[in-house]
This record gives C-alpha cells, structure tokens and sequence, in this order.
C-alpha cells in the first residue's frame, strides 16, 4: 500500500482554492494602511476540492475505530456511538447559537443543560452539577479546585492529596495545579485500597483522597463506606474519578457512597465519539457542602424562564469560556432519552457481562495477577508469555493483524505488561468469541512463533513504527521539501 | 431503544460460562446497603421518531437562528466549507480515540502532523501540539508554562484580552504562586505601552496581550515583544479570532514566544460556545515545557514514513504530578476539521477570507460612526470588529435592533464600567451590503 503524502508535497501555488463571494461593498483601498500585513504564509498549501477529499478519505481508510472493528481500549470505554445524535448535535437551532445570544433567545439551549444536569445529579446521586469542564481531566482540575475552594472556606486548604497507585496518571497531575502535594497510597493483595494503610496516612493535613471506584482494575471498593469514613472523620473529602462509571450506573450511586465530588466522561459513559482523542465533557457532581464553589454561570429555572446565574461569591470562576462543550452535552442527553433508566441499568449489566464473559475465557491462557472479581473491565498480563521473551506489545501488536484493536497497554501500572481489556456493552457476542479466539491463538504462536508476534503488525498500513526515534530526533511539522 | 447486540440466547450461554445465574450475581461482591433499590427517576426512553421531534421542539425554544447577528467577542461566523461536515463525519475520523497504537491510527496522527504544521505557518513559531480544550485554558495553559521556564512570581495581562480569558487564568493560578497584573489600554485600544513599562520588572515571567484584542483593535505586537524582551519576560500573545493569521503578520515574526488561540473560526459552528479548539505554538527552545499531545515523524521497521504520538515524559500518564499539563482527551475532532478547513481554504483563500472581513468591517464601522450619537471609541486598525460609543447609551439601539430581528453588538458595560455606554460589533463576510446597511439604517433610525 503507498503511503498518503502530506498535504503539503502535493500543493502548489497556482491550483484554484475555495472561492468566496466578490466583495459587494465598495472596496476601500487604505483599509490595510496600518495594519501589519504579511507577506504570504510560507509553505501554507494550496490544493484543489477534490485533492482534498481524497486526502482525507484515504487518511480516514488508515485507522481502526468503533465502526469497523471492536475496540477494547481499557478505561476508555469505546461504546458504539448512535448515529441520531450526530443528527441531533447538528440541529441548527443548536449550532448556529452564540453564546453570547440574550437568553430570551436561547431557552432551548437552556433547557439542554438544565435537564442535563438534573440526569446527572439523578444518576450520580449528588446534589449539583457543573456541565462547564471541557474533558475527564478538566473534570478533575475542578473538583480538586472545589476541595480546596471549600476546605479554604472552613479556614484551611491543607496540604495533601492521597492518591492509589493504581490511578490514572491525571489524578496526580490535577492535584499538583491546585497545589498541593501528592501522597501515593498503595494497595493491598486484591487491588484495593489498604485500609491501613490508609489510616495511618489520613492526617489532618490530608485535604482529599482520590479514588477511581471501580478501579483501574475493575474492582469495585468494596470498602468505599468504611473508606469515606475514614476521610471524613479526619476531616478530608473523597474525590472519585468517574471514568469508570458504566459499570454502575442504574445499580450504584457515588452519592450514596459516601462521595463529596465526582466527574464523570461523557465521551465513555454516555456514548459520545471519542474524536480521534477529544472533543470530551467532563462535567462535576457535589454535594451540597461544595455547591456554592461551582464554576459560574450556573443555569436556574425560574418563572420568567431559564436564567444563567453569574452572582456566586463563592465560586471558584470560570474554568474555560462560554458554556461548555455544548454539542456533547446534547449527544449525550440524547444517548440518556433513547435509553431511559432501565436502558442505561442493562447497559451497566451488560458491559459487566461481557467483560466478565471475556475474563472466564481468557483465565489460564494469560496472566491475572489480582483474583478479585471485576465489572466493566478485567486487567491480563504478559507475565505467562514472557518467559519466552514475548511482551504486551507483541501481544497488541499482532491482535491488529486480527483486525482487533488492541487493549489499553501497561496500565494500571502495579500490573506489569498490563494489558486492560475493557468489551463495553454493544459488543455482540460474535465479536468477543473473536477476540477471545484471536487472544488464545496468539498464546499458542508466542510458543509455537514467537517471531511472529516480535514482528507484528504484518498487515497494517505501516509496520511498528519506531517511538524511540520519533522521541530522540523530534519531526513535529513538515519543514519544507526534503533533498 | 438500546443499543446491546446479545440475544437472551447468548446472556444465558454467557452467564452459564463464567459460572453464575444471573446479571444481579455479577454485582454480588459490592455492598448491598448502597445497591440502588428504586429505578432512576429519569425522562421515559424515546424512539428515534420521537427523539428527533423531541428535540426539534427544543430546538424550536431558541429564538435566535432568524436573527441576522453582530456578536463576536471570542465566537464568531465564518463560512464553513460543506466538506468540511462530510469528511469529518466519516466513522473512522469520529469513532477511533486517542492514538495509542499508531499502525492502526495513521490517519488521526497524519492530520495531527499536518495540523501542527499548519498552526506553525499560520503563527510563525517552531512548534505545534495537537490541541487544546478552547482559547481561554489555552492562554492559562501558556501562563503556566510562562512560570515554569521563568519561575518568576508575576504575570502581566493585558486589560483587553477577553474578559473570560482573563477570568480562566485567573482560576488557573489561584492555588499556585503566581500574581496577575493587568495593564491598561490607551486611547487607541491597544496596550498602553506606558503602563506596562512602570509595571514590568524582573520578576515578570510573562506578558500577555492579546490581537486583535477584545475591542476588535490589532495590537502593535513589536513594541509590546521590545518592551517585554528587554525585561527577560517571555512574550505571550493570545488570538481569539485565528481568521485574522490569513492576512496580518504572524506573532512569531513580531517576536512572541508562545502563542496560545481559539481556532473556532477554522471551521467549527458556533455551538453555543463549544466544542470549540485551542491551539498553542512555541519556538523550539522550550519544548520540554509544553503542555498537551504532540504527534512526530518516524519510520517503521521497513523504512517507511508513519507518525505517532512522542514526548509523552512531559504528560502526566508518565510524569504523573510533575507533567506539562493534566490534559488528556483533548479536541482531535475540532482540530481534524480546522485541517480540512484551512486545507480547503488554502493560502490564497485564507488571505481572501480575512480581506473581506477587514473590507466589511471598515465599510459597517464607516457607515455606523457617520451617524450622529454614534462615534469611533478607539482609533487603533481593525480586523472584524470594532467598539462604537452611543452617546445616549445602547440600549436604546439594542433593543431596536432586537425588536427588528437582529442582534447588534455586546453591550460592553458589564465587561469594562469605562465602557458602559459602548458595544462591541463584529462583521465578517458572512454579512452582505444589504445586511450592514440594514443595520446601519436600524441604527439611525432607533437614536434619531
């Protein structure tokens, strides 16, 4: 297959581009005078419609996604996305609104977010949510910002944040800007929280833990009220990071918990394209202690109408501009109205059963280092195939010859070659006797062929790429024709 | 309606091999005193006929879509390509994520690379990353950056960057060691460059201005580089309406050190404020301090050129709390379709799009100050938007225009109390004549 070349060794300056309207005003000739005006953009392309098409086409036709093949990307959550609510995202009432519209003219707008926000608050079982936060990090960012926001409030931030050695590398990262120091907690023999260990580490300079439940693993806390309690009686608040909320919901509500603040992915739970890595929504629930911190403008029904409230002295501000990632927002609100609460209860139970389906069958043929059971996702390793050299890499390598995506690799890093299998709900059972036999057939080449799977992909676009290198000698734009 | 592909068939065959009799028993091990005993209290489920009725009708509650508008500030409408729409709506560009595994993502990492590119020619730096959430976290992501490389206690912003902008960064840096100064605007709305000489000193890690700025004036970015340079502050420049690169002069020609945008105007609709995309360059130098995903050039075992994601010991999924940034998932699908924008567009019609928008808002701006009650609040160039001063306030003509079906200018008061008989109005070539000189005539008809 020959490789697609970038836009810009095909371009060339006399090609015809996109042509707009002649002006229809009276041309000014001094309306440049004053400006500084520049010459041309170097290297900037210049090509034709169809060179476009093309182009794009055949980049779209390199990669796997939801709509060709299954996608067990672990903590991602890659469901199927429904393709009514692209149709709905692309309303024009909805995308031709200005944020800064007067809000007479925007009560449907309003509305989305209102409603939004009340399945949310039902769903996670809070008592208030931010829809403002643009992605599951952003999310994160501001909840941490609430915990300061609100134990500042009571006379002192404190200085640490506990984190599991099994969260996701954002968690520490979103403490860290909010300033304070990260303290890792570790996990005990079945992958949960130790409570001990927590203990001793919960002081009163503890601010808040942060907790991922189910956890990276897939195993549910099933200490979170004894958890909680610990916190709380030291006077901290528990954070947990929803990314893994498809398991629960329907069945289990972190507001029920013990929970202070939680973020949810709108992209994972509620079925909004994944975008090749964003756009995302990462929207924040909290309980009725951290309400008046909330990010302004928050939304209010009143007689006249929807109103967006700014006057919030407490408020930790604005996190981005304008509203939100509206247009996901309303994806998801209409993944929630096709489903309903009994649709998005089987949803949980089925993503359960599938990933525990593929659990069953995949036991003995790969590594489980932790036996606990799990919901949503199970964790596999390479320990078993690496007496014989062969590596997680090798395994997600050669599952794409299979035409599988391949699972979310080392992570959670207390598993070693990690590879974190996560089937979602929508998958048929056809496609995961698939994957599980391609997994199983791939055990059998790392004895029988192990080079093989050292030198897989075979059949892909291109070959394993080297990362080294990319990362020794960086090439991070096209600079020019080479030669 | 849901969207599950297992028969009753196969839920039992399933269960039966992982050795449990029923779904309830996969939820054996959580505790039983939170299992939600009650259904959630939701809206009942829709068919798709009655989902898209459903929200037709919402749709319908939004007044605003038969309104010809004047607002800008930070959100703006451009023509969008049509296939823009149908090539970013294909399932391999919307359903894939993040490329993680890059033999089978080529097409996501080749847009991203031609995207980093494209951001670089347009702001006249070294480097790209492969997007941000939207403007406003952009400029806070750049302020951070600012003080990692500098380490210097102090910022100074521009009054005239967006207002929410100026609001994010101030979110941003609460809980770090960092002060924000701002520095006001002269006669000519653009950064009084007085001011900022008295205010600028050697703890200064940055300064931050913003063009066009928030009253619709090109700033005078090589004075503004001088005076910041001659401090040892990093130049940060931020630009909300990324239509104007077509034509005005890159901020890395002027000097600036780190760029940080919003790139709605490449092909994003106005979405009631998002998905939009922030864009981020910097000169090279400071490369190990950037934040966000960046995708590079690289070869597989055959020789062949392919792209992947690199440098990831700067994120947080390996340096963990000392990371460049805590973003993950940004907006890859905001950032495919301003490739396939600018792409269409090329350079002769990107120059062409921000002539007629300089040519429509001179002609708008001419016609409104000739009116009496009406002038020019600042006297500095323009792009597409500009500030008008209502003698006897703007409400009057507001509401004029409303009760004719158009939504002039943002009312400034609430963002600048010196502003508060002023509005900001924004014209791009989506505007005819017939629509200006609409206004124009609405205007003078409301104020006589």
């Amino acid at each position: 297959m020959s490789r697609e070349p970038l836009i810009f060794e095909i371009s060339a300056a006399t090609k015809k581009s996109f042509a707009l309207p002649e002006l229809d005003i009276p041309e000014k000739k001094d309306a440049l005078a004053g400006l500084p005006v520049r010459v041309g953009i170097p290297g900037f392309p210049q090509v034709s419609e169809v060179e476009v098409v093309r182009h794009f086409t055949r980049l779209s036709q390199a990669n796997f996604c939801i709509d060709t093949s299954f996608y067990p990307l672990g903590s991602c959550t890659m469901k199927y996305n429904p393709k009514i609510n692209e149709r709905i995202a692309a309303l024009p009432d909805f995308q031709g609104s200005h944020p800064y519209a007067p809000q007479d003219l925007i009560q449907g707008n309003l509305e989305v977010l209102k409603t939004l926000e009340d399945c949310l608050t039902e769903i996670t079982g809070m008592d208030a949510i931010t829809l403002q936060p643009s992605a599951g990090a952003h999310g994160e960012l501001v909840g941490m910002m609430l915990v300061r926001a609100c134990l500042e409030d009571r006379g002192d931030p404190r200085k640490i944040v506990l984190i599991p050695d099994s969260a996701h590398g954002t968690n520490p990262s979103s403490a860290h800007i909010c300033g304070y120091r990260v303290q890792e907690v570790k996990s005990n023999q079945s992958g949960t929280i130790d409570l001990d260990a927590l203990s001793q580490e919960m002081t009163g300079e503890v601010a808040a833990l942060m907790i991922t439940n189910p956890n990276t693993l897939g195993v549910f806390e099933w200490d979170i009220l004894k958890i909680c309690e610990i916190v709380h009686t030291k006077g901290g608040l528990v954070y947990m990071d929803g990314a893994n909320m498809n398991a629960l919901v329907g069945k289990f509500r972190p507001g029920d918990m013990g929970i202070d603040v939680i973020h949810l992915n709108l992209h994972k739970t509620f079925s909004t394209p994944h975008g090749g890595g964003g756009p995302g929504s990462g929207p924040v629930g909290v309980k009725k202690h951290l309400e008046p911190f909330l990010p302004v403008p928050i939304v209010q029904k009143g007689e006249a109408g929807y109103r967006l409230d700014f006057s919030r002295p407490k408020s930790i501000g604005r996190v981005r501009s304008f509203h939100g990632n509206f247009l996901v927002m309303l994806r998801a609100l209409a993944y929630i109205h096709t489903l309903g609460a009994a649709g998005l209860k089987e949803a949980a139970e089925i993503a359960v059963l599938n990933s525990n389906y593929i659990r069953k069958s995949l036991e003995g043929v790969y590594h489980l280092k932790y036996a606990s059971p799990t919901l949503h996702e199970c964790v596999f390793s390479d320990k078993l195939q690496k007496e014989r050299g062969i590596l997680n890499i090798d395994i997600a390598k050669r599952l794409i010859d299979y035409g599988l995506h391949p699972p979310t690799m080392s992570f959670p890093l207390i598993v070693p070659g990690a590879l974190m299998i996560e089937p979602t709900e929508t998958e048929s059972r056809r496609d995961l006797d698939q994957f599980i036999e391609a997994m199983k057939a791939i055990a059998r080449e790392a004895v029988e062929t192990p080079e093989v799977l050292k030198s897989a992909p075979h059949f892909a676009p291109v070959r394993r790429l080297d990362e080294t290198a990319a990362a020794r000698n960086p090439v991070l734009r096209w600079e020019g024709p080479k030669g | 309606m849901s969207y599950i592909s297992l028969s009753d068939q196969d839920k039992k065959e399933m269960l039966d091999r992982i050795g449990v009799s029923s779904l309830d028993d996969l939820f054996c091990c959580l505790p039983d005193e939170i299992r939600l005993k009650k259904e959630l209290r939701l809206p009942p489920p829709l068919t798709e006929p009655e989902l898209v009725r459903h929200f037709e009708a919402l749709g319908r509650k939004n007044k605003e879509h038969s309104h010809l508008s004047f607002l800008g500030a930070g959100a703006y409408r451009h023509h969008i390509p049509f296939i823009v729409d149908y090539l970013s709506s294909r399932g391999e560009f919307i359903s894939p994520y993040t490329p993680y595994q890059p033999e089978v993502s080529q097409g996501t990492l080749q847009v991203i690379f031609e995207y980093q590119t494209l951001v670089c020619q347009l702001t006249g730096l070294e480097i790209s990353n492969a997007s941000l959430y939207e403007g406003a976290s952009a400029a806070a992501e750049a302020v951070l950056m600012a003080e990692r490389i500098k380490g210097r206690p102090r910022i100074l912003v521009a009054g005239s960057v967006h207002p929410q902008y100026r609001e994010v960064i101030g979110t941003y840096v609460k809980n770090l060691a960092i002060q924000v100064e701002e520095v006001g605007y002269d006669d000519k709305g653009q950064v009084d460059i007085e001011s900022l000489k008295r205010q600028i000193d050697n703890g200064t890690s940055a300064v931050i201005c913003q063009s066009p700025n928030f009253l619709g004036v090109v700033e005078n970015l090589d004075r503004l580089s001088e005076v910041a340079h001659q401090n040892q502050a990093l130049f940060i420049v931020v630009v909300a309406e990324a239509a104007s690169l077509g034509i005005l002069q890159s901020p890395g020609a002027a000097g600036a050190d780190i760029v940080a945008g919003e790139g709605q105007s490449f092909g994003l609709p106005l979405s009631f404020g998002g998905p939009y995309l922030g864009f981020m360059a910097c000169r090279k130098e400071f490369l190990r301090q950037f934040p966000g995903r960046i995708a590079g050039e690289t070869k597989d075992v055959e020789g062949k050129r392919g792209f992947v994601l690199t440098l990831s010991t700067r994120e947080q999924h390996i340096r963990r709390e000392k990371a460049t940034s805590n973003i993950c998932t940004n907006q890859a699908w905001c950032a495919l379709r301003a490739t396939i924008f600018l792409e269409t567009m090329g350079q002769g019609g990107m120059r062409e799009l921000a002539y007629q928008n300089i040519q429509k808002a001179n002609y708008a701006l001419d016609r409104l100050s000739a009116i009496k009650g009406v002038k020019r609040k600042f006297g500095g160039p323009v792009f597409n938007e500009f500030v008008l001063e209502f003698e006897r306030g703007y409400k009057k003509a507001a509401d004029h225009l409303l009760s004719n079906g158009i939504l002039g200018g943002l009312a400034l008061g609430p963002f600048y109390p010196g502003l508060k008989n002023c509005a900001l109005f924004c014209v791009t070539e989506v505007h005819s004549k017939a629509d200006i000189d609409r206004l124009a005539g609405l205007v003078a008809e409301a104020i006589r």
